[in-house]
């Protein structure tokens, strides 16, 4: 292989950014950043190794990518040469990011039933995407949702609202990303969530700049292999003690008295009167977690028919041959995602009942650390070498996902921006491919750059709810349009337009008036009633330790008494920090609905902003002139973009 | 990821959204066949679209709505709650495999037999063989 051969002069700065970014991690001073976290610090070389060799193997697949993206098909879609298989694995890898790989085994470990509940939404969401996406937008697009909005809709129009739509939905996603990926990796291995941010920002960015879609989708496959077999290993080994039967695993979680402490917890005083089994048996029945169903309702929504918008997943569609191997990767994915949520059953209860629901949430609140906590107790707890290896395996992995879903995201706005903005609207489709690979190249570089901003910027800022936010304007927004498009004879511009405005507006908007933000005079009113509590709470609880008689009793009610005056703590800088605020960012004293899921409302205004927009507008003889042929290519596939060589 | 064959290099490149690909679209949109696959296959999509939705969406209701039902325990300390969970990634496997199947046998020999007729569309034909 010679230097010279090499399409891209970029690329031997790729090579360069490669061994920088391997010598930074593999450098003893990096070695005395993996301290703090809950890898010991005397095992933070096996961290550092395992590092290395995930990101090295991402490394070799970009810098063999980059050889053959020279082509605009090339960067945004892969050359279409992926197969239905492998973009299955791709789609799994876009789809399960941190917050399901680790969010939803740690909610089965605190909550139980419910957060297996919440795992369902994500996979049925998939039928939205086989059933009425996959097929017809592989038959009439390109590369961009723009693409397909602007088929027979007025195509500067449509790409302009379809890549300012696609680019918001990211932001939301990334910014969750980018933070809970710092915050995790901190957790973990104790790096700086600055310094993470940066190497997660650099390395995707290396990923798509040099790599375009080829090394994404590789990323993507190499990310959910491993997930799931770091998955299939976890399930193994817990589940294999107690011949994997069912009902024995379960017997013996609800069985421990740490489970049965947690239901008492949750429950509180309404634990009162129930014996250790009735607790036990409670962690598997539903209510520790979800309590408005109707939220729960709303967050379903967005989840079944926002994935089907979400720009990154449509992007994915476009790499395949044809709409028959876009039905094949739908149907890997399904398996894929399917089969991992069945697994986070036992991974998710196996934590509860071998490390305990208060030492998960005593590294994260969130529960994000039960998977990587299983794996090291499974090998053998934290003092030993395979145990720590097996967490450093499992954080890596956890790593390399957040890397995987950013550079998707990445992929996708900036093919928003190049394709759509720059080449769509700006140059009237003029451009030559080499012009618009450079563009998307810049994009890209814009787009990391700023997801490292808002990821140092909102440092320490709740993002949670930004995941269901993203869903939610993907599915009030994206999916209104692109379906009646699609399905919708009378749909033109002037729907397209008022839907992505009134979806896009009506989600961000219910989120702004919502529970979700914060409300100063509420937070006051709650830290004063702690304050108000807590000299007669403070005064029982001394009395309890002068009581006590036994030493064990004692600890115990000594322990209850700091806690309270913590809590008292707590609520007094609570009652400073909001002392000269009244209203909330959009200046309300009180959220304005009750549900933190915009979904419920949103997703019908999106449907009727296309349908009033699209009857209000003025006669669109391109929109009505191009809808038989639309009609045709999208149930036949005939003249649908096709595999081409360079 | 497999590189292009030779017969895919050689594949034309055909337009993407103009009417200049000589096609008549109003005649293969008014051809019984086609009117056909149609009927048949939005009949068929929407109905386990609708099926699919709303099994989904007894889960949140029965968990809400019907604790006692859902606690009840069938084998073991399994109940009905996690079954029933379970039975939704099931469902939603059962209905991707059916919709598959229907289209493989059913829908795509329909649009390729269209797509013969209407003929001279060279590359496109094995788009659908795949």
């Amino acid at each position: 292989m010679r230097l010279g051969k090499f399409a891209l002069p970029g690329l031997r700065r790729g090579a360069v950014l490669a061994s920088t970014v391997a010598a930074a991690i593999a450098s003893p001073a990096a070695c005395a950043m993996f301290a703090g976290g809950a890898v010991p610090e005397r095992f933070g070389w096996l961290a550092v190794v395992v590092f290395a060799a995930i990101i090295g193997l991402t490394m070799y697949v970009t810098y063999r990518a980059a050889r053959r993206v020279t082509s605009t098909q090339q960067f945004y879609a892969a050359g279409r040469s992926v197969s239905g298989l492998q973009n299955g694995w791709a789609i799994a890898g876009d789809y399960l990011s941190a917050a399901s790989f680790l969010g939803i085994a740690g909610l089965i470990s605190l909550y139980g039933y419910d957060g297996f509940m919440y795992s369902v939404g994500w996979l049925v969401a998939y039928i939205t995407v086989l059933l009425v996406i996959a097929e017809p937008c592989r038959n009439i697009g390109k590369y961009t949702l723009g693409d397909i909005l602007a088929f027979r809709n007025d195509p500067k129009t449509a790409k302009l609202m379809a890549a300012m739509s696609t680019i918001i939905v990211s932001i939301f996603y990334l910014t969750a990303q980018m933070v809970g990926g710092g915050v995790l990796v901190k957790t973990l291995i104790g790096i700086d969530y600055e310094i993470s941010v940066i190497v997660v920002g650099v390395l995707m960015l290396a990923y798509v700049v040099f790599g375009g879609m080829v090394a994404t989708t590789w990323v993507q496959i190499i990310k959910a292999v491993l997930l799931v077999a770091a998955s299939i290993l976890l399930v193994i080994c817990t589940w294999a003690p107690y011949g994997f039967s069912l009902p024995a695993f379960l017997q013996a979680v609800v069985g421990d008295p740490k489970v049965q402490a947690q239901v008492a917890k949750l429950l509180g005083d309404a634990a009162t009167g129930m014996d250790a089994a009735q607790l036990g048996q409670r962690f598997l029945e539903p209510g520790l977690y979800l309590k408005n169903p109707v939220d729960q309702i709303s967050l379903g929504m967005a989840l079944v028919f926002g994935t089907a918008g979400l720009p990154h997943i449509l992007m994915r569609f476009f790499t395949v041959p044809n709409a028959h191997q876009a039905r094949v990767s739908v149907l890997w994915a399904m398996a894929i995602i399917g089969g991992f949520y069945v697994l986070t059953l036992i991974i998710g209860n196996g934590a509860a009942l071998h490390v305990g629901a208060a030492a998960i949430a005593g590294f994260d609140k969130g529960g994000n650390m039960a998977g990587p906590l299983l794996a090291q107790f499974i090998g053998g707890g934290a003092e030993s070498a395979l145990g720590n290896f097996f967490l450093a395996f499992v954080a890596a992995v956890a790593f390399a996902t957040i890397v995987a879903v950013v550079a998707g995201l990445v992929l996708a706005s900036a093919s928003a921006m190049s394709h759509d903005i720059w080449v769509g609207v700006i140059k009237g489709e003029r451009a030559t491919p080499a012009e618009e690979v450079r563009a998307a190249r810049i994009s890209a570089m814009l787009v990391g750059a700023v997801a490292i901003i808002i990821g140092i910027l909102a440092k320490g800022q709740n993002v949670a709810h930004l995941v269901g936010l993203a869903f939610a304007v993907a599915a009030s927004s994206n999916l209104p349009c692109v379906l009646l498009t699609l399905y919708w004879k009378r749909c033109n511009t002037g729907g397209i337009v008022a839907g992505m405005i009134v979806g896009t507006v009506a989600a961000i908007g219910l989120v702004l008036v919502s529970p979700n933000m914060t409300y100063p005079q509420i937070e006051r009113a709650n830290a004063q009633k702690v304050i108000d509590a807590a000299p007669a709470k403070l005064e029982t609880l001394q009395a309890a330790i002068d009581d006590a008689t036994e030493a064990g009793a004692k600890e115990k009610a000594a322990k209850a008494f700091a806690k309270a005056k913590a809590d008292l703590a707590a609520a007094q800088a609570a009652q400073e920090k909001f002392a000269d605020q009244e209203t909330s960012l959009v200046g309300l004293e009180k959220p304005l609905v009750s549900l933190k899921n915009p979904g419920l409302y949103s997703i019908p205004l999106g449907f009727l902003g296309v349908i009033f927009g699209s009857l209000l507008w003025r006669r669109d003889r391109r929109a009505s002139a191009m809808w038989e042929e639309l009609y045709v290519r999208q149930n036949t596939g005939i003249n649908s973009e096709q595999a081409v060589g360079h | 990821m497999k590189r292009p064959n030779n017969n895919e290099r050689q594949g034309v490149v055909m337009s993407n959204g103009s009417s200049g690909s000589g096609i008549d679209w109003l005649a293969i949109d008014a051809d019984p066949r086609f009117r056909e696959l149609h009927r048949r296959k939005t009949r068929f999509l929407w109905t386990l679209m609708a099926i699919s939705v709303v099994c989904y969406f007894l889960l949140p209701i029965g968990a809400a709505y019907f604790p006692k039902s859902f606690g009840r325990k069938l084998w073991g300390p399994v109940n009905v709650g996690i079954l029933f969970a379970l039975s939704e990634f099931v469902i939603a496997w059962l209905i991707a495999f059916v919709y598959s199947r229907q289209a493989s046998r059913k829908f795509d020999p329909m649009a390729l037999e269209l797509i013969r007729s209407v003929g001279a569309l060279g590359s496109t034909k094995k788009t659908l063989q795949q």
